[in-house]
């Protein structure tokens, strides 16, 4: 299995998303840059966290129309894996490949810190090996995470199990206290109604070692491998 | 040449977190009759265009592929010739 990490001008979580994929998967990664005209031969496209062309005019809405978004949308569209984590998924908001918007945090603060979160969906690609409810601890560092949608596509989103992840206490109880931006329904990961495309706000790329304390992003990479093994038979 | 003036805020059904914090402030300053302030986005954008229809079709499409986002935000804007 092939990993692709996209690096924009002002991508900073590329490096990162890159060592953490080999690592915990010890599958082949290599960067993407963003001028390229072409995503052959990748499994799955990475689009990694940071402050891509310098978050002007709004986070992602640039990178949108970077010459590899070309590509990226028609491997998404025929089914391909594509991952955004925190300015990633701002991108695939953008780009419409996810629904809803990320606009400033309700506190108007950059948060950094760990945040509970719970799996709500264990079908995917991306949480096939999440246990039911399962609670992880995975960091935020954004200032324009608060997810909206408008109340009809979150309707949808929740009826197609779509919201993969919540912020939630240590317990796993999905409370307003737990909820770090202001999101609506807590949400704080959600695919599209196809399963192939996730964004995520928290970075389970700074989560997936034993020598940085916390391995619960594993999961994630995790998951993909084993979804990939399982259907490449 | 048409300049065009384009007020970008977020939709009334969105959270303004910004407008809210200035309301409070207002209303310390002793501006208690502010019930609500929005915080929006001012472009002012050129356009070498002769005529005022194909600069009006330009701005709009421009606004609706790019400089606005129609899920939060909505936008109005004017269109003067320099």
């Amino acid at each position: 299995m092939k990993f692709g990490v996209v690096v924009f001008p002002g991508s900073n979580c590329d490096a990162d998303c890159l060592h953490a994929i080999q690592t915990v998967t010890g599958q082949p990664a290599e960067y993407i840059w963003h001028k390229s005209g072409s995503v052959d031969g990748f499994d799955c496209i990475v689009l990694p966290g940071g402050f891509s062309y310098g978050d002007y005019l709004r986070c992602g809405a640039v990178a949108r129309f970077s010459p590899v978004m070309t590509p990226v949308i028609e491997f998404a569209q025929r089914g391909g894996l594509v991952m955004g984590i925190c300015n990633g998924f701002q991108v695939l908001t953008e780009a419409g490949l996810l629904p809803g918007a990320l606009h400033r945090n309700k506190n108007l603060q950059f948060l950094c810190h760990d945040t509970y979160l719970r799996v709500e969906n264990n079908t995917t690609p991306y949480t096939c090996l999440a246990a039911e409810g399962q609670v992880i601890k995975v960091p935020i560092a954004h200032g324009e995470g608060n997810y909206f949608a408008d109340p009809e596509t979150l309707r949808q989103l929740e009826e197609n199990k779509q919201v993969l992840f919540r912020y939630c206490d240590p317990q796993g109880e999905i409370t307003p206290a737990a909820n770090p931006n202001g999101s609506l329904n807590n949400i704080a990961g959600i695919c599209n109604q196809q399963g192939n495309v996730l964004g995520m706000m928290p970075h389970p790329e700074r989560c997936a070692e034993a020598v940085l304390g916390n391995t619960d992003g594993q999961l994630i990479f995790q998951s993909l491998l084993d979804f990939w093994q399982r259907r490449c038979g | 040449m048409f300049q065009a003036k384009i007020y970008v805020t977020l939709r009334k059904s969105v959270l303004d977190p910004q407008g809210g914090v200035v309301r409070k402030s207002l209303f310390a300053l002793g501006y208690q009759n502010v019930p609500e302030v929005r915080i929006g986005r001012y472009m002012v954008v050129d356009l070498e265009v002769a005529h005022r229809e194909e600069a009006e079709k330009q701005v709009k499409d421009m606004c609706d592929k790019l400089l606005v986002n129609p899920v939060i935000e909505d936008y109005t804007f004017e269109l003067v010739e320099v």
